[in-house]
């Protein structure tokens, strides 16, 4: 089955972005992406710009309410996403403790909804 | 009272519920088979203990001052569902109710039934461990489903589905049988490792997780020697334990970096640990027929003699690792059987080693690409090390470990 891991990174991951290639969350990240190819899990996956740049949306009572930055205002901000193949959900919390954000941020780990999206793609 | 001495109180009670909770749901489940309501029953006991000792004193027997004010909660628990179910071991024990429930100064040690009744083939294997935690040391759902990385809710849902099994499944609180008793044996001593090993892997040290696991696996090891003490396997595994405890402190350094065993500070190990384990390996080598944990517990009695000597026997590591892959011929057992290979006999002859093991099983098994990385670039093959360690550093769990391998690749 298939999971998403949803990667919440800290502002100080954020930043790392901006590093050379020698940074070692950097290098964590390059690794750690090596590692669920190579297992042979990886399905697809991104990495997000930061939250700064994020733009939310909302329509109420007909009107565009736009609004600058992400929607939700909390510290560890979604970062970027990987979705797997795994077995079970062990399998995945394996994949997420070692995922490098774990460690300074979080992750989150839901399985998708293939029936649902049978549902509404018909 | 005075604060202090509800203060003591409250430490009298938290430690005779630690010492006696495993004997006190051992007993109490031992004929229902019901875990589940004999720990309602304890948990019962406690909170009236905390209502009534204060006031009037801890009782000259707490144990059994507990264990009779569980017998009557059980006694109301089973009173409740008497007319839904009335199973032959409930009805006796509502007929032993008429009779006047007596203070036993002495009642039967069932952890060992317990601990097998945990371990038994027809439980998930994945929760012999979070059961032992549970019903033998009385951990709750919450601090075992955080060591297991799931959430609280999983993990108690998954205690119940067991105890479920373990009162429905006609599962026997009893000992193996001789023929048995090796199999059955190597479950529980597989579990209890099992909670060390998830001690032992968290070196974050930020929180408690780790730590606290593997010193209740160690406990949980010295109950099970205590009841079985003629049993070489489990002093074999306390030996193991107490060998890795020994080095906890040595594992990290003042910066929290991570120290490979190679360069740690010998200085730092914990002599009175080594000492002890060395006095249980004695002790089981001398009942002959070396099982999985004495042979692992040897080998790492060969690296504690680095303190004394300030060298390390690898040849003698070597051939332990021989004698366990025909006993365990486990990835773990086979990636270490590489390693010392490789110091014994150089790089080249560890690499063919690593050469034997199946592609196909390591490519989530961190050891095995951290020692290929490490015997790549003793050879100079640079690519192929930084490939390796790439390998390595992505499928670290512990951030130590991951930024050791990425300053280590270079």
């Amino acid at each position: 089955m298939q999971f998403a891991l949803l990667i919440f990174e800290s502002p100080e991951a954020f930043a790392a972005r901006n590093n050379d290639e020698t940074d070692p969350y950097l290098g964590a990240w390059r690794a750690y992406h090596k590692a669920l190819v190579e297992a042979g899990v990886f399905v697809g996956g991104d990495p997000l710009e930061v939250p700064e740049t994020g733009t939310t949306v909302r329509l109420t009572e007909g009107k565009r309410r736009v609004q600058d930055g992400p929607f939700a205002d909390t510290k560890e901000q979604l970062g970027g996403f990987s979705i797997l193949e795994l077995p079970s959900l062990d399998a995945a919390l394996d994949w997420a403790a070692r995922c490098p954000a774990a460690s300074v941020g979080a992750v989150e780990v839901r399985p998708l909804a293939p029936e649902l999206k049978l549902r509404i793609t018909g | 009272m005075s604060g202090s001495g509800q203060k003591s109180t409250h430490r009298t009670i938290e430690r005779v519920a630690r010492e006696s909770y495993g004997r006190l749901v051992a007993y109490l489940s031992s004929h229902t088979r019901d875990v589940a309501s004999a720990e309602d029953a304890l948990s019962n006991a406690l909170v009236a203990a905390l209502k009534t000792w204060p006031h009037e004193g801890v009782p000259q027997n707490p144990e059994a001052w507990l264990l009779t004010t569980a017998r009557h909660s059980l006694i109301d628990l089973v009173r409740h569902q008497r007319v839904a179910v009335a199973s032959e071991p409930t009805l006796l024990l509502l007929s032993e109710e008429s009779k006047e429930v007596t203070l036993p100064a002495e009642f039967p040690d069932e952890r060992l039934k317990l601990l097998f009744v945990c371990a038994h083939p027809a439980i998930d294997p994945a929760m012999h461990t979070p059961l032992m935690l549970q019903t033998v040391l009385g951990l709750d759902a919450a601090r075992i489903a955080h060591a297991f990385l799931v959430s609280p809710t999983t993990m108690g849902q998954r205690l119940v589905r067991a105890k479920t099994k373990i009162r429905d499944g006609g599962i026997q609180f009893e000992v193996p049988h001789e023929r048995e008793l090796p199999q059955r044996l190597d479950a529980v001593l597989e579990a209890i490792y099992a909670a060390f090993g998830i001690g032992w892997d968290d070196m974050t040290g930020v929180d408690q997780r780790g730590r606290d696991l593997a010193e209740e696996a160690i406990w949980l090891a010295r109950v099970l020697l205590q009841l079985m003490p003629g049993e070489a396997e489990v002093r074999g595994l306390l030996a193991l334990m107490l060998h890795c405890e020994a080095r906890r402190a040595a594992r990290r350094g003042p910066d929290g970096r991570y120290v490979p065993l190679s360069e740690q500070d010998s200085q730092q190990w914990s002599l009175p640990l080594i000492e002890e384990a060395e006095r249980h390996l004695a002790e089981a080598s001398s009942r002959g027929c070396a099982g999985r944990f004495q042979l692992e517990a040897a080998i790492q009695s060969v690296h504690a003699e680095r303190a004394r000597s300030g060298r390390t026997e690898w040849v003698a590591i070597m051939l332990f690792y021989e004698h366990l892959i025909r006993i365990s011929p486990t990835l773990g057992t086979r990636t270490g059987y590489a390693a010392a290979v490789a110091e014994a006999k150089g790089p080249e002859a560890g690499l063919v080693v690593l050469g034997t093991i199946d592609l196909g099983s390591v490519s989530g098994y961190q050891p095995y690409w951290a020692v290929r990385a490490h015997l790549l670039q003793r050879l100079g093959k640079t690519p192929e090390a930084t490939d390796a360690f790439d390998r390595a550093i992505g499928l670290a769990e512990d951030p130590a470990v991951r930024q050791f391998l990425l300053q280590r690749r270079g």
